[in-house]
Parts: C-alpha cells; structure tokens; sequence
C-alpha cells in the first residue's frame, strides 16, 4: 500500500471543547484507494477529527492538506468541494423526500427553472450501478430500513464527486448482512480510486476490512498498524490502556421465580402490520434470557410491547404475578422494570437535558429526586456524580447536555441509569451498541451482577457474541415468532444462526 | 480554594448562558433600530430625534421634568402588564412544544369572564361584596375561562391529533365574534349616552387599587413581575415542569419515561390560556375597570413576538414587554416631536421580529457561529 500517495492528511490538529481537550496534537494520513480504519475508546476524540476534516468544527491548531495542497476547510461545502465525503453517525436525510430529492439537496440539478428529477434520478441510478450500490431513486426515504438509508448517504457523497469517504460507525445499526453488503462496497470503492476512512468499535471488522488501523485515545493517536501485524487483543489492549478480557466471567447460577411472564402476545408496527405473531415465554429471577435474531424481525415491537411503548392487539404480560398488559411505561416501571430502550436518541435521552437530569429520567418524581413536586438539584446532581464514576462516562461535568457527549457516553448514560435502578426485570435493547471494548466488558459485568442478584433479565440483542456470553437461555426470534428456545450451553453458533435464517427445526 | 474555583465557573456559566441567549436578540434590536432609522432619514424625518422622543416618551428625561417623566414611566409599565403575561402565556407553551397562536382569543375569553364578574355579581347576588373576595374572584374566574378556553384545542391536541395551530386560531374567531355579539348586546353598558360595544363599569370592590396616586401602574403590573417569577420557578424547579420541558423536547422520551404525554398537552395549555386569560382580566380589573370591543387588538399577536424576542424565558420575556411597552408608549412623544407617523413604530417592531425569527440572517450579518445542535433529520446513530 505504501507506494499509494496521501491524499489527505492532518498535522498537529489540536481542538479544546469546554473541559475536554477532544483532539491533542493529532496526526493523521489517508492514501489512496485504501481503507484506513480509526479505532478508540468512547470520547477519544475521533468524530470530533472527522467533524474537523469535514469542516463541521474549526481545529484550535494544526493544518490539513488534500492531495499535497494546503486546505482551507470552513464548512462543509469547502470540504465537498475537495472531494471529501461524510456520513455521519446522524443520518442526514429528510424522511419526506425521495431518495433523488435527498441526493440533490443542496446541489439541485435545474431544468427550465424547475427541479430536473429525471437527471439526478438517471446519475443516481449510473452510480448505483457502477457501485453495486442499490436504491430506488424515487422511493420515499422514510420507509427505508437503516441499512438503505445508510446507502442513499453513500450515493449522496457520490453523486458529488467525493473521493475520500468517511463513514462514522457505519456498521452499529446494520445487520451482519447489510454489513457484509457495505463492506463490499467498501472494496469496489477502493478499487475505484476511492479512499475511505472507516469508524468503527468492532474489531472484527477491522481486521477484516481495514488496510490500515489507527487507534486514538484520550484526544491522541497512539499508534498506527496494519493487520497482518496485529490481533483483537493487540488492538484492545492499545484502546483502553490496559488488558481487556475479551469474554465474560460467568458462574452458573440456580434461577428463582418467574418474574416476567409473556403469553401469546400479538403486536401489530405502526403501519399495522402484525409484527410479533403469538409469542410466549418466561424469564425467571436470577436468569438472562437472550433474544436472538437478525434486527427487524418483530425484536423492536416486541420489547415495545412488554415496556408499555405499544399496546399488544392479544395476549398477557405479567411481571412478578401482575397483569400489566397494555399497561403505560409509568405503571409497569413501577411493578419493577428498568428498560435499556433501543433507539437511544429517540426514547432513552432528552438531548438537551444535563446528564443529571437525563440519569433521573424515569425516577424524578419522587425521592430522593424530587419532593412534594419539587425537583431537588442535590440528590440529581449526587446520583449523577456516582453513577458517572460507577460507568466511566466520559465528561467534564454532571451539567453538560447529553447532546454534547460521544455517542457511546450518551449510551452510557443510559446503561447507567437503567441498571442503577432497584427492579426485578431488566429489559436491555442493545445495550452495548456503539460502546467500546471495555465499555462493553463492563457493562456484560454489571449485567451478569444483577442477574446474580435475582433480577431476571431479557436481553435482545442483534450480536451474536453478546447473546452467547451472557444468556443462560437463548430464543430465537423469526418473522414475528420464537423458533426455538434452547440452553445457552447446549447450543453454537452454528445451529442459532441456521435458525436465525430460517430454518424450522424445532427442538428443546 | 477548589470550592472558589467551583462558584467562579458557576458563574461564569451562567454568564456565558445569558450572553448566549441574549446575543441574538440584542443584535436583532440593534439592527432592527439602525434599519428604522435609515428609513426615518428616508422618509424625511430625523431618525437621532425620533428615538430621542421614543426614549423621553417611554422613559422619561431631565427635559421633561420629574412629573411627566413619572409619568411616562409608569405608562410604560402599564403597557407591559398585559405583554408580560400574554408573553408567557405564549412561552409556555412553547417550552411545551405547542404554538398556541391564540392567547388573543383567551385573552378576550378572560376580560369578558372578569368584566361580567365585576359588574353583574353584585346585582345578582343583591349585596356588595369586600373587595378581598370581589377583586380576586373576578381575576381568578377570568384566568380560569381562559384555561379551559385553551384547555379545548389542548384535549383536541391530545385525542385526536388536531393541529393546535389551526385550533387556536379558529377558537380565536369564535372568542372574538361572541364577544363582539355580547358586547354589543346582553353586556352592553345601557347607560343612555353609550353608543360604544362595551360592558359597564365593574363595581369599585372588583378594581385593583393603583400603586401610586396620580399615576396609573397599578397591582397588575407587581403581580405580572411576580407570575413572570412563578412561571420560572415552575417549568426549571418543579416535577410538573420537567414534564412540560420534557413532552415538548422529545415526546417519546417522555413516554417512556412514563410522563403522561397526552394529559401534559392539555394541561400545558390550560397553563398557557389561564396566563393569557389573566392578561384580559388584569386589564379589565386594574386598567380599563370594563371590557370594551377592540382594547386588546393584537396584544396576544405581539406576545408571540415577545415570547420569541425573550427566547422563552420568563426573564427575556419581561424584559422584551418592557421594549414593546416602551416603544408603543414612546411613539406618540416620537410623533410629537419629528411628525412621523406612529406607524413607524409597528414596522421597527415587525423589523426586529423579522431578524429574531430570521436568527440566520442576524447571524450571517454578524458572522456568529450557530453553537446549536444541528438539526437531525432522521435518526442514524448519536455519536
Ligand atoms: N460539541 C461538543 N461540545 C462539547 N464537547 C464535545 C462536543 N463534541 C464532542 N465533545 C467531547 O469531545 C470528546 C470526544 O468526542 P467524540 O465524539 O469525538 O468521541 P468519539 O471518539 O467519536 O466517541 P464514540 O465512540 O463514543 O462515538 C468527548 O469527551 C465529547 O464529550
Ligand atoms: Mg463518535
């Protein structure tokens, strides 16, 4: 790779926020054709060196070059103009328009005064095409699955001529297919002249995918490497600073009681469309009950369902022998249920709240939070303090919006939150998802601690290695239903993932 | 030592936080100000001596001497009283997450319900009543029509998805109309030399007494300062406010955090309407003393001006009646002096409302960097 020239490098690129020096004398380069992946913990700083290269935030000191020139990069349309590419965590995309229209904005093509739909719906289509890049032009963005959408975001950049692509964890809500898809379009991008720059927490895929590794942490560069010369350990170790234990210490553990009880439920989505088709089972204190399955396959309704976001057209939950079906968050929060929701940004998090506030989001209504109806700053900015210690967020203080942390902190905080509360049941959606390493080591820890404690725990989760550390049992969800429910122990990958794809074989 | 260090970058925050807030706003005024004055000059006037005559009228100066400019003071505060409220009446909901476009119509609901108190309650009931249970009856009851004038597009808002918007502005017709139809008749003053669409004076024991003698500021305007407080202290201190700040920033985290999304809408805007019904009722009981067709044209139009001006707070919100009062009060000192038409004023206003609600226009002008969050449109993933 090394006779490839640079085609984008950053010097000495330095950048204070409030409180947290984000990017500290970094250094960074991108040649040509290559996929250079950038690892690091949550908060080391590395969409903050993207948001720089893309021109969303101004650098404190240090200088960027593109193809050997001085850049000057102010705003996005500067960085568009150098050929840089960006799709950010936050999708961009405006869920009413069409994918043409999407692709267009900012950049119309104009036809006799009116919008050409045509010609961009035609280049759309060449790009497509040249990139195994499929999307519908005129299809309505909002009825897209994630991993389409993420798509259009690609053919944007695209369709402005981007020759350096950066993908901020592109794969943390992908199904390992759409995922298998992207990284293929990753090579016959590269193959074309296209250099990317890959985010991502998952070092798997780094080593899968990646010409190059480069790990930050704590706003540093610590060490560039390829992957012939590295392992999953290597790469752990260089993130967090220290040796991660890559696999969960689990003892076996007698489960109590039932705790939550589901029978036959039936759950229609917001297109009304039955989503989960009479499900039953049980979780009992002490045990974890892994849901196993590739993502839209009725998990998000399901959990829905059994944390009072939407009613179930039949059937009946109970938790600890109470009738709670159809019941709203507030009372089945009460009867002991924590839940790790899985669209953090849209349920678990009021952005522009302060952490404190966020880690009391379901619990400010009584004490110690609040007292006769008024909220008391003390026992929230306390709880907040602890619990940011207790689960390593990163931030210069409890006062800082949500909005402002890494996404994995804003996950964090969540995780935290839910698991510091005194319940029975935990419900966890991805709990783990766009968390680091040790983030994850940590949090499988607390997890494996509250079901040791007699909290019956239902975890779904779309990895399968999380589901395989922590589950003593494992359902495996299809088109709406269980297929099969099996010992943690007397199952492999192997059989979960024929049963994940569809394969009926009942047994256990 | 730490601790100092602590209260200092206490402070600084929220210096920082006000200068951050108010950073928009004053550049909007200053613009606003500078544009008015361009077209002062234009038109032929000069624009240093008219707002000379807008400071003197609204706030008084050595020229004038002290009485006059009393005077004028106080008659700035009058002005505000029903800005304040019908401001935060506006505000309130917006932290809500709702636009209630339709204080105007609660506002009129609220002096219609006041006024009717004030004059026909004695003579129903046969006997005078004290003035400690008279007066507050009269504004509580017109505070309370106003919220339940309001709480109806909320109870729409909530079960059937109506968009508030159109909601309050229809209510705002029928309000208008009826009062129009009951001033014209059932409450009509019938003293035999009134040929005007209004009530009859309310009774002395529903009126608010004046501050001063002589000048008319009257217990309204303490009591505005005093809601304006009240309303601070609720949306940032109290559980009930978390949950009207939490609905309107994301309803769906309120949800699940077990807020009770759909009754915190209607309550929200039975809060609204009963502050925007108490700006009707406090003009009624410590102002006009009756309710007349066409006293309250556009107070609740400018308080959705104001609640944007002061960025929703109930501290920008006091302070932008204050600009309003001053320079609806100035204007005619500002006519006075330079012969320009009061008219001038109403488009300085709409020039500073343009360049708040514009906040773009006043940033690219002055190049601030937006430190906002950028607007996400469909959600991929937080990081
Ligand atoms: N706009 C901002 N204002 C203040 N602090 C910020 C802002 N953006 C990022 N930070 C801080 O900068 C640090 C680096 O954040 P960044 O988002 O770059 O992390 P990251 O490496 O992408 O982490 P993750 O893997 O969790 O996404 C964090 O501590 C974060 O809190
Ligand atoms: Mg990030």
């Amino acid at each position: 790779m090394s006779e490839s020239p640079i085609v984008l490098e950053a010097k000495g690129i330095t950048k204070q926020f409030p409180g947290v020096l984000a990017n500290d004398n970094v250094n960074f380069d991108l040649r040509k054709g290559e996929i250079h992946a950038l690892l690091g913990e949550n908060g080391a700083g590395k969409s903050t060196l993207m948001n720089l290269l893309y021109g969303l935030h101004k650098p404190d000191k240090g200088e960027i070059t593109v193809n050997g020139k001085n850049a000057i990069i102010h705003s996005p349309n500067d960085s568009i103009e150098l050929g840089i590419g960006m799709v950010h965590q936050h999708f961009m995309l405006i869920p009413v328009f069409s994918v043409a229209e999407n692709v267009m904005l900012g950049d119309e093509a104009v036809k006799n005064g009116s919008l050409d739909r045509n010609s961009v719906a035609k280049k759309i289509t060449d790009i497509s095409k040249q990139y195994g890049l499929d999307v519908d032009p005129n299809a309505l963005v909002g009825t897209l699955p994630v991993g389409i959408q993420q798509r259009v975001e690609i053919v944007k950049t695209l369709y402005r001529n981007a020759e350096i692509v950066i993908l901020d964890e592109p794969t943390a809500v992908l199904t390992p297919q759409e995922a298998e898809d992207l990284f293929r379009i990753m090579r016959d991008l590269t193959a074309r002249g296209v250099s990317i720059i890959f985010i991502t927490h998952k070092l798997k895929e780094v080593l899968a995918v990646a010409d190059r590794i480069t790990v930050m942490r704590a706003g540093r560069v610590i060490n560039t490497v390829k992957p012939s010369e590295t392992d999953s350990a290597q790469l752990a170790n260089m993130m967090v600073g220290r040796q991660v234990i890559l696999t969960v210490d689990k003892q076996d553990h007698e489960a109590a009681d039932e705790i939550l009880k589901v029978e036959g439920i039936t759950v229609r989505d917001q297109r009304d469309l039955e989503t989960v088709h009479n499900v039953s089972f049980s979780v009992r204190g002490g045990e974890v009950l892994g849901i196993a399955g590739v993502q839209g396959n009725g998990q998000t309704e399901l959990s829905e369902a059994l944390t009072g976001l939407r009613s179930p057209t039949s059937g009946k939950v109970t938790i600890d022998g109470k009738d709670l079906t159809g019941k709203p968050p507030r009372i089945i929060t009460e009867a002991g249920l924590a839940h790790i929701p899985e669209d953090r940004q849209r349920h678990g998090l009021v952005l522009s709240y302060s952490i404190a506030d966020n880690m009391a989001l379901c619990d400010y209504y009584h004490a110690p939070f609040s007292s006769r109806g008024v909220l008391q700053p003390k026992a929230l900015d306390e709880n907040a303090r602890k619990l940011i210690s207790a689960f390593d967020v990163r931030t210069p203080s409890a006062f800082v919006n949500a909005g402002k942390l890494s996404g994995g902190n804003q996950q964090k905080v969540i995780v935290a939150r839910e698991l510091s509360r005194n319940v029975k049941l935990v419900i966890a959606n991805q709990p783990t998802r766009g968390l680091d390493v040790g983030s994850i080591e940590y949090i499988h820890s607390e997890i494996i601690k509250m079901r040791d404690r007699g909290v019956a725990v239902l975890l779904i989760s779309a990895e399968l290695d999380e589901i395989m550390a922590l589950s003593d049992r494992i359902a495996v969800m299809y088109r709406g239903q269980i297929v099969a429910i099996v010992e943690a122990k007397k199952t492999t990958r192997e059989q979960l993932g024929l049963w994940m794809a569809g394969a009926h074989v009942q047994t256990a | 030592m730490q601790s100092e260090k602590q209260s200092n970058s206490l402070i600084k925050r929220i210096l920082q936080s006000i200068s951050d807030a108010s950073l928009v706003p004053f550049l909007a005024i200053l613009t606003a100000v500078i544009i008015g004055g361009i077209i002062i000059k234009i038109v032929g006037g000069d624009p240093f001596l008219a707002y000379k005559g807008l400071i003197e009228g609204s706030f008084g100066s050595p020229e004038l001497g002290l009485e006059k400019s009393l005077k004028a003071i106080s008659e700035t505060a009058v002005w505000s009283t029903p800005y304040i409220f019908a401001g935060l009446a506006v505000a309130l909901a917006f932290k809500g997450g709702l636009f209630n476009i339709g204080a105007e119509g609660q506002l009129a609901v609220g002096a219609v319900f006041s006024a009717l108190i004030g004059y026909a309650l004695p003579e129903w009931l046969g006997f005078d009543l004290p003035v400690y249970i008279h007066l507050p009856l009269a504004i509580i009851v017109g505070m309370l029509m106003g919220g339940v004038w309001a709480g109806i597009v909320g109870a729409l808002k909530a079960y059937t998805g109506g968009h508030e918007v159109i909601n309050t502005i229809m209510m705002n017709y029928i309000a208008l109309n009826t009062t129009s139809f009951l001033l014209n008749g059932v409450m009509k003053d019938r003293s035999p030399t009134n040929v005007i669409a209004r009530t009859p004076l309310i009774a002395e024991s529903a009126r608010m007494p004046a501050i001063f003698d002589g000048l008319r500021v009257h217990w309204g305007f303490v009591l505005a300062l005093l809601v304006a407080f009240f309303i601070w202290w609720l949306l940032n201190k109290t559980t009930l406010g978390f949950e009207i700040r939490t609905v309107g920033l994301n309803p769906d985290a309120a949800q699940y955090a077990g807020i009770n999304v759909k009754r915190t809408i209607i309550l929200t805007m039975m809060l609204s309407g009963m502050l925007a019904g108490l700006a009707g009722s406090i003009e009624v009981t410590g102002l006009n003393y009756r309710h007349e067709l066409g006293f309250s044209i556009g107070y609740g139009y400018d308080a959705i001006a104001i609640a944007l001006l002061g960025k929703s707070h109930p501290l920008g919100i006091v302070l932008a009646s204050f600009l309003f009062a001053a320079m609806r009060n100035g204007a005619t000192r500002m006519q006075f002096l330079t012969q320009l038409p009061v008219d001038l004023i109403s488009m300085i206003q709409a020039l500073i409302l343009l360049f708040v609600a514009a906040d773009a226009i006043i940033r690219y002008i002055y190049r601030i960097k937006s430190k906002g969050e950028r607007v996400v449109l469909t959600r991929g993933w937080g990081g």
